[in-house]
């Protein structure tokens, strides 16, 4: 089982950004995604920044993707991508179908991120036609899912097709043209005097009698509670799940992904959930849910 | 620029045919479409009354029917999805309005003189999304997500490969459609798994000793006085507590109105306006759709003069959330 980080999701400063990926050389990690894919604005680090990291990377021995931003809107921001698309050293995530096109234009293999809509087999069939090699599991979908959707594309003769699942990190559940961000400080998009740096993890939204709900981070909403299945790995490695995904937050992924790396190197995977964690998509359950071994057996008994 | 118009059963699509629709959008009975919900959407049998009744207008003017099967195909269920195309197709239907690439490359193989547009669950932002999709599987139109502004939207035509329809009045999504999963992380169910949104199965209204709480999934959306209207818990227009404060922090309730921008809207090239609201009444449909065929119109007859009038203002804002409208993402301020 290969483990993955995902693209940083937050804005943090270059010198932050290139330690950060330093320490990540060394340690277990086996593939790396990197690149700006919630907003266009963020431009602590230019292409060639990210091409750097991508280069010391792949000389540490790590394979590595480049992402594209989840959702354009701007043309410079399609220029961007075009550029990213038509390289050729680093394979490209692509997180919309602009990307897509790019890629398909150019004749290459890509594999696509977690916001790209593909729920059944069937979908994904249509994508590899394209040139898909690597998809992620929609977050919102879990074991029964994939089940299917691994035993329909064994069916036809698809197996060759590489899949990841979000296992670690809090979930990326909307992106919208507003930036949020930015609208807490009373400020607009495009006066937004880039006040996500100021938040690193993002900002806590919680309802009104004090219950965490989600988390902003400028354009994106993501989950207020950390996501973890690190636990199923063993039934990801039934499911012939290529790699599982950490998602980037902070210095302590690093933490993350040695726990998991043990887990598995020691056959372990019942570490209870911390405080704030969830697992419900992976069991069917909503999001936020936690799911153990005693809710099973209660809902068994029920 | 064609109007057109939300039906969520039978007597609404009369009543938007009645007020002026140049084309009706409907769903089937089931999660094939982006408004599954109890008691609402045409059975084989309602959608052959549809059709009918259409087709009967064709003497007067001609009235386009699309068909929605715009939710994503869910794993195991393809064949669900495959008989909504084939029904559309064999209905005649002008158009069938999809997002999932399996859809419509099974449309394009199965179905080729079928018209497709690509819905705006599909989050196509960019001529070159929409490039991919007409290239691969021959859309002939696109929804675009209200996430563009006006000059963006500008920009897109000019470089499209298709035919444009954008949202002018309705409920207004504040993030990408076909890109939120808000509602599942509360409540299990989300448009792009079961073409629904915060579920009225996952709502709880409490009454406290000073008004109203609203829930949904057991997450507390809103409180609201004795005083205030207490509005339905959809999850993304809650008074939520950002560092200290309460506010609407995501979005407020608010619906979309482009009726002053229509002129802009026409001179940007834009092919088709689309009013929300297929969960709507029949009423409600009437009322607005007739509102908007007056304003269409009259931009349409002298632009450059064109102004909404008050009254047409004034029964628009008196159907919308939270009794105002907006401008949304045309306006680049909102953003």
């Amino acid at each position: 089982m290969k483990i993955s980080l995902g693209s940083l999701l937050y804005f943090w400063r270059k010198a932050q950004v290139f330690a950060f990926y330093d320490q990540l050389a060394q340690s277990s990690v086996d593939r790396v995604y990197l690149g700006e894919t919630v907003c266009a604005k963020r431009r602590e680090l230019k292409l060639d920044d990210w091409l750097a990291i991508a280069r010391g990377l792949k000389a540490a021995g790590k394979e590595v993707v480049l992402s594209t931003l989840t959702l354009p809107t701007a043309a410079s921001e399609l220029a961007q991508m075009e550029r990213l698309c038509n390289q050729s050293d680093f394979l490209v995530e692509a997180n919309d179908f602009s990307a897509v096109h790019f890629l398909h234009r150019a004749q290459r293999p890509f594999c696509t991120g977690p916001s790209m809509n593909l729920y059944s087999s069937e979908a994904i069939e249509t994508l590899a036609n394209a040139g898909l090699n690597r998809w992620v599991l929609p977050v919102e979908l879990g074991i029964r899912q994939l089940t299917t959707i691994q035993q329909e594309l064994k069916a036809k003769d698809l197996s060759r097709l590489q899949c990841e699942v979000f296992s670690h990190g809090r979930l990326p559940l909307a992106h919208s043209a507003r930036c949020f961000t930015a609208r807490h400080q009373q400020r607009n998009k495009d006066q937004c005097q880039f006040s996500c740096l100021q938040t690193p993890m993002g900002i806590p939204l919680s309802t009104q009698e004090g219950e965490r709900l989600f988390t902003l981070n400028g354009v994106q909403t993501l989950s207020g509670r950390v996501h973890n299945l690190l636990n199923e790995w063993p039934q990801m490695q039934q499911l012939g799940v290529d790699a599982m995904r950490i998602s980037a937050d902070s210095e302590s992924v690093i933490e993350v992904i040695n726990a998991l790396r043990h887990a598995i190197t020691h056959n372990e995977h019942s570490v209870a959930l911390a405080p704030q964690q969830c697992n419900g998509y992976w069991h069917g359950l909503p999001g936020a849910s936690v799911h153990t071994l005693q809710t099973a057996d209660l809902a068994y008994q029920a | 620029m064609e109007l057109v118009c939300p039906a969520g059963n039978l007597p609404a699509l009369k009543a938007a045919v009645d007020n002026g629709a140049d084309a009706v959008y409907i769903g089937l009975q089931n999660d094939t479409n982006a408004r599954h919900f109890s008691g609402l959407n045409f059975t084989e049998h309602r959608l052959v009354q549809a059709v009918e009744y259409v087709r009967k207008q064709a003497r007067h003017r001609y009235v386009k029917l699309f068909i929605a099967v715009n939710t994503y195909a869910q794993a195991g269920g393809f064949a669900r999805w495959q008989r909504a195309v084939d029904i559309a197709a064999d209905c005649g239907a002008d158009a069938l309005i999809a997002a999932d690439i399996a859809v419509l490359s099974y449309a394009h193989k199965r179905h080729p003189s079928l018209n497709k547009h690509l819905s705006v669950q599909a989050s196509a932002t960019s001529a070159q999304a929409l490039q991919f999709y007409h290239e691969q599987y021959g859309i002939r139109r696109a929804v675009l997500p209200r996430v563009l502004s006006l000059s963006q939207v500008a920009t897109l035509i000019q470089q499209s490969p298709v035919d444009i329809e954008v949202f002018g009045f309705g409920s207004l999504c504040i993030m990408a459609e076909g890109r939120c999963l808000l509602s599942s992380y509360a409540t299990s169910q989300s448009p792009n798994t079961v073409g629904a949104c915060s579920p009225a199965s996952a709502v709880r209204w409490d009454e406290t000793a000073t008004g109203f709480d609203t829930r949904l999934g057991g997450f507390l959306i809103d409180r609201f006085t004795h005083g205030e209207q207490a509005g339905y818990p959809t999850l993304c227009k809650g008074r939520f507590c950002v560092e200290g404060q309460i506010e609407h922090a995501i979005e407020s309730p608010t619906s979309l109105n482009t009726l002053p921008i229509l002129p802009q809207l026409l001179e940007a090239g834009v092919k088709a306006v689309k009013i929300e609201g297929r969960q709507r009444s029949p009423a409600y449909v009437a009322q607005v759709v007739g509102a908007w065929r007056t304003a269409l119109d009259a931009c349409l007859h002298n632009p450059q003069r064109f102004t909404p009038s008050a009254s047409s203002m004034q029964t628009l804002a008196k159907v919308s959330e939270g009794r105002q409208t907006t401008l949304g993402a045309y306006d680049r301020p909102w953003q």
